[in-house]
């Protein structure tokens, strides 16, 4: 069982979330940074899909009743245990925890979310089929509060694999496919400037400031199905871009599709972002 | 029929009306349900039937599936939807349809509706049916809290609110029946093609 000592400001438990539902209204939810949760398992003998912690910023502080085999990627970020920096041979923490022992990942340097896997996952209740925290329709376990406790599984006794975590940029271009709406804009405006991740970012969507991206369609939408990595543009033409607890339909038209999302889930408020065209 | 394309793995049929699309989800629901077609999410919308997590080759394929308007005779499932017509909005809806509050409840459960498509919250169901000319608008400032059961409309739909949630919608009543549950092996009530009916509770 693992305590929670100090929550910080966001941490939730979070899998592979629930893709299959979005014709019911489900949000897909699920890591932010996919890659950094599958690594964070992956040390820890994990499936894929085991669930693990997401933290924001700040990290958080986790008491171990037993002795447990932990691994913390993402964002780069010291991690004490017992009060102690836990060495990083590989550019990644994985290291053992004593029965009793406190963990505590502080104030990431670089990106945003950290990934603690324990082996074994985080055993709260799935609901339909995850044990993510939907932080938009509050679907699963509730955002984890100082004193709360989680259950954890039973190891697999599989081999730790190594891995290579991903680089940290302080600016990234993003892979885009345009459409399906890109004839709702003068949509080349995307490619010719910089936008900045604006604070009122979370994950629901990565929120741009820049050039605004004005409609030569000023029909409205009906409402239609969206997809994470959306790139949707409402009335003030500052593009949002969808992440893992994107609402299912939206009536705003989305000038493309970005190809890779897992950088916007470490990438601070500031942050400079370009666009590349794909295909 | 025209096919856009949503990122690498997504395809975005428009279809000319409600009907199409209902057409279009029946079709690709049981294409997918005998494994002629591989799709994560089949999700429609108002005007468009949204496809992710496709097999290379579905883009070409797709025009061959096209159903015939009015081929497929989807019967979804009858689902009556117990109601007290006790909305804070009942009487301005009354007012916008130019009848009696009496009559707006008539014409409310008079009126056969259907599950166009879901969004907004788990289990939250557009639903239409109701004729054009009876298009409501929303409200200028959405209520922070509207209860969780409240029948609304809004646009040309119907719609019940599973949870407590802020809304923008006319509150016309409210009913006690679960909207989503997740213990429930079908967690939400009102799935896209459910046929829905409000009876007076």
């Amino acid at each position: 069982m693992i305590t929670v000592l100090r929550a910080g400001p966001l941490t939730t438990v979070q899998d592979l979330g629930r893709p299959g539902y979005a014709h019911l209204g489900v949000p897909r939810s699920g890591a932010l940074d996919e890659p950094a949760l599958r690594l964070a398992n992956r040390f820890v003998g994990n499936p894929d899909d085991a669930a693990a912690l997401e933290t924001t910023l700040l990290g958080c502080a986790l008491r171990f009743a037993e002795a447990a085999l932990v691994a913390v990627t993402g964002a780069v970020a010291q991690v004490d245990v017992n009060g102690r920096p836990v060495e990083r041979p590989h550019g990644h923490q994985l290291f053992e925890v004593p029965a009793g022992g406190v963990v505590d990942i502080r104030r990431a340097s670089r990106g945003v979310r950290s990934y603690l896997a324990v082996a074994g996952g985080i055993a709260v209740e799935p609901v339909l089929g995850s044990r993510s925290t939907d932080t938009l329709s509050g679907l699963g376990p509730a955002r984890l509060t100082d004193g709360a406790t989680l259950p954890v599984g039973v190891p697999t006794g599989a081999a730790p694999l190594i891995g290579e975590p991903a680089r940290i940029g302080a600016e990234s271009v993003l892979g885009i496919r345009l459409g399906p709406r890109d004839d709702w804009f003068a949509a080349h405006r995307l490619f010719g400037s910089a936008y900045q991740i604006s604070p009122l970012s979370n994950r629901v969507g990565a929120r741009l400031a820049g050039n605004a991206l004005t409609r030569t369609n000023v029909g409205e939408l009906p409402s239609e199905g969206v997809v994470l990595g959306a790139v949707q543009v409402p009335a003030d033409g500052q593009p949002i871009i969808f992440l893992a607890d994107h609402p299912t339909t939206g009536g705003y038209p989305v000038i493309g599709v970005v190809d890779d999302v897992a950088p916007l889930a470490q990438a601070r408020p500031g942050t400079t972002v370009r666009f590349r065209e794909l295909d | 029929m025209k096919i856009r394309r949503v990122g690498a793995a997504g395809l975005l049929i428009e279809c000319d009306d409600a009907d199409r699309v209902e057409d279009w989800r029946a079709e690709l629901w049981r294409r997918r349900e005998i494994g002629e077609l591989q799709a994560v999410e089949i999700v429609p919308g108002a005007r468009t039937i949204l496809l992710d997590g496709v097999a290379p080759g579905t883009e070409e394929q797709l025009p061959q599936w096209e159903p015939a308007p009015g081929e497929i005779q989807s019967e979804g499932p009858l689902v009556r939807i117990r109601t007290v017509f006790d909305g804070e909005d009942l009487e301005p809806v009354a007012e916008f349809w130019g009848v009696t509050t009496d009559e707006a409840i008539q014409r409310l459960v008079d009126t056969p509706l259907n599950v166009a498509f879901s969004g907004f919250a788990p289990g939250f169901a557009y639903l239409r049916g109701l004729p054009d000319a009876w298009a409501v608008p929303r409200l200028a400032v959405p209520r922070p809290r509207v209860p969780a059961g409240a029948v609304a409309l809004a646009g040309g739909y119907a719609g019940i609110y599973p949870t407590a949630s802020p809304g923008g919608w006319r509150l016309v009543g409210h009913t006690d029946q679960n909207l989503f549950d997740v213990r429930r092996e079908q967690p939400a009530l009102l799935t896209p093609g459910t046929r829905v009916r409000l009876v007076a509770a």
